[in-house]
């Protein structure tokens, strides 16, 4: 069954298609990735996803249910969360606290009860403490709970926008070039973390990225899109030997 | 692991009641000792109102992230509001609870006018909003320059004119006195009062921060588009902090209102020079550091007032401690200092221990 269902997205930007009769179906469980040069509206069509853009026409289908157009907030509580190119953490408070953030919406207290830390405080905060240390154990992050995200290194804060993006409890994961900047090494984890996130949470994820052993390595299907358009779709292995998609990478 | 975590802020915070408490003893016992000249006397209730405003702009600027230049605004608007309650029940109900309620209207007229103001104004950002509040505080500052409000034997009269359009009974009174203000407001501040009030201001402060709410506000603050992606609502929590933070103001406006036998809205007390005097407390207090702030709203307070004997070298001392104090907060060397002598000197309390062990 699937996911995620994506029909005739479009958007302009002046007189600029910066996407183009988008269509994607994922399915439940999938590993689907989302690839194509600088510039060709791979982002783009994240932040249609998830409501940074109001997409001039197209549908947006999250478990059959018509998610077009609604705010980010309200998408993220249908259940899109994502992760972004250029890490936007919550730099001054803690890693423990970024992950907090994240399961906002799902444990809650009212205003008063935490000004007067009635006991409900206590119970909960207790709770939050409990979900958010076994997401960051999930990332080996836990040694690093009482640290300002800011302080972590590169790749670790990578890895806490997953755990933020997990713990907002999301049934589709939108994944912004997760392996950008880092070395083959921590490629390599990467994948294993990725792979072992879609296993342990039963998640779907989409993800775009330009290193093409991350991409070969994990994914199940692929759509490239080259100037806002669909340039092939399907399976990895079909897909990365289409001549038009090397074409488009390599040049002629 | 989290119960460090926990004693940490949990001590962060009990240092801050405690120097508040330390401070209060202290002027008690130079009070009954008659060690306090009435000079300074005059200041302690000055001083509460600044430590509170500073705490409380705060939560603007340093953990929403929003520069305010209005805060002057809702102190006119609690300071008025709290004394026109006070004089139309002057007599009806014994003082404590007359003051205590007037107090709650402060609040809550602040408030209200904090959501209001908040709801358009708080979708600009940075220099724009910084622009919108300072005009909003002069607003308010020149509306209550020409509010004229009267009771008699029919009920209130409003007018925007003078008072004679009020058209009042025989027996009627003026109690809203355009720029004339209010005159007679009961005398019911003290510095207990005001002690206690900041205690109250530090608790609701420091608690929210510390909580769910808390870090919603400040993942704002931090990065608003990925609050907003990981399902945080940015108008609700964004009007949370500057109501709450506008109805502390309107607690320290009221607080000033019943300092006074005449309450007039001039430029020197809820004019923008008052406003920028609280930022200034709030900045060099550092941003996002509630202690920061109580600390130099006494300071810069208390300066002036002990610099009077140097005449026209006041200014100069004035300025020179300013530039010493931000270098001292924020540069890089002096932070690494400090930290150094926190680890040499209170390793040894014990709750400290603990965060080494893990």
């Amino acid at each position: 069954m699937s996911l995620l269902e994506v029909k005739n997205l479009t958007i302009s930007f002046g007189g600029l298609r910066a996407v183009d009769d988008f269509n994607i179906d994922i399915k439940r469980g999938q590993l689907y990735g989302l690839i194509g040069p600088n510039g060709a509206g791979k982002t783009t069509v994240f932040n249609l996803l998830t409501g940074v853009y109001k997409p001039d026409e197209g549908i947006i289908k999250l478990e059959d249910k018509d998610i077009t157009g609604l705010k980010t907030i309200d998408i993220n509580k249908a259940g899109i969360a994502r992760t972004f190119q250029n890490i936007r953490l919550f730099k001054d408070l803690t890693v423990l606290d970024n992950v907090k953030v994240g399961l906002h919406n799902h444990y809650r207290y009212s205003t008063i009860e935490g000004i007067f830390r009635l006991p409900k405080y206590y119970k909960v905060e207790k709770a939050m403490d409990e979900r958010a240390m076994e997401l960051l154990k999930v990332f080996e992050l836990d040694g690093e709970a009482d640290y300002l995200a800011s302080n972590l290194p590169y790749g670790k804060q990578r890895k806490l926008e997953i755990a933020r993006a997990l713990a907002t409890e999301p049934r589709l994961l939108l994944l912004d070039e997760p392996a950008a900047g880092m070395n083959p090494n921590e490629t390599g984890e990467l994948m294993d973390t990725i792979r072992f996130v879609r296993d342990k949470f039963d998640m779907t994820i989409l993800l775009i990225e330009h290193d093409m052993k991350l991409v070969s390595g994990i994914c199940e299907a692929l759509t490239v899109l080259n100037f806002g358009r669909i340039l092939a779709q399907g399976q990895t292995s079909t897909v990365l030997n289409d001549p038009q998609v090397i074409t488009a990478y390599l040049g002629e | 692991m989290k119960k460090m975590k926990m004693t940490k802020t949990a001590k962060n915070n009990f240092v801050t009641y405690f120097i508040v408490l330390i401070a209060y003893i202290l002027v008690q016992i130079l009070l009954k000792s008659g060690h306090m000249s009435s000079l300074m006397e005059g200041l302690l209730v000055p001083l509460c109102i600044y430590v509170m405003l500073a705490v409380s702009l705060n939560l603007t600027v340093g953990i929403l992230g929003e520069l305010s230049l209005g805060h002057a605004g809702f102190m006119c608007v609690g300071a008025f509001s709290g004394a026109f309650f006070s004089k139309c029940m002057d007599g009806a109900m014994p003082d404590g609870i007359r003051f205590f309620i007037a107090l709650l209207i402060g609040a809550a007229v602040a408030g209200v006018f904090g959501i209001v103001i908040g709801i358009p104004v708080l979708r600009l950002k940075g220099d724009y909003l910084a622009i919108v509040t300072l005009a909003f505080g002069e607003i308010i500052k020149n509306l209550v320059n020409v509010l004229y409000i009267g009771k008699d034997n029919n009920g209130f009269h409003f007018s925007m004119k003078d008072s004679i359009s009020l058209h009042l009974g025989e027996e009627g009174q003026v109690i809203v006195n355009g720029a004339q203000g209010i005159t007679g407001t009961p005398h019911d501040a003290s510095f207990t009062a005001g002690v206690l009030l900041i205690f109250i201001s530090l608790f609701i402060i420091l608690n929210l921060i510390n909580s769910r709410d808390g870090r919603a506000i400040m993942s704002i603050r931090d990065n608003r588009i990925a609050a907003e992606s990981t399902g945080i609502n940015i108008t609700k929590y964004k009007l949370m902090a500057f109501s709450i933070s506008a109805a502390i103001a309107g607690v320290a406006g009221v607080l000033y209102a019943h300092n006074l036998s005449t309450l007039t809205a001039l430029p020197k007390n809820f004019g923008y020079n008052m406003s920028i005097m609280i930022l200034v407390f709030v900045v060099l207090g550092g941003i996002g550091n509630i202690r920061g702030s109580i600390i130099s709203a006494v300071i810069l307070t208390l300066l002036p007032e002990l610099l009077r004997g140097l005449s026209d070298y006041r200014m100069l001392i004035y300025a020179i401690v300013l530039i010493a104090m931000m270098l001292f907060n924020w540069s890089p060397k002096a932070i690494e200092w400090k930290d150094k002598l926190k680890e040499k000197y209170f390793s040894k309390i014990p709750f400290r221990k603990e965060k080494e062990v893990k």
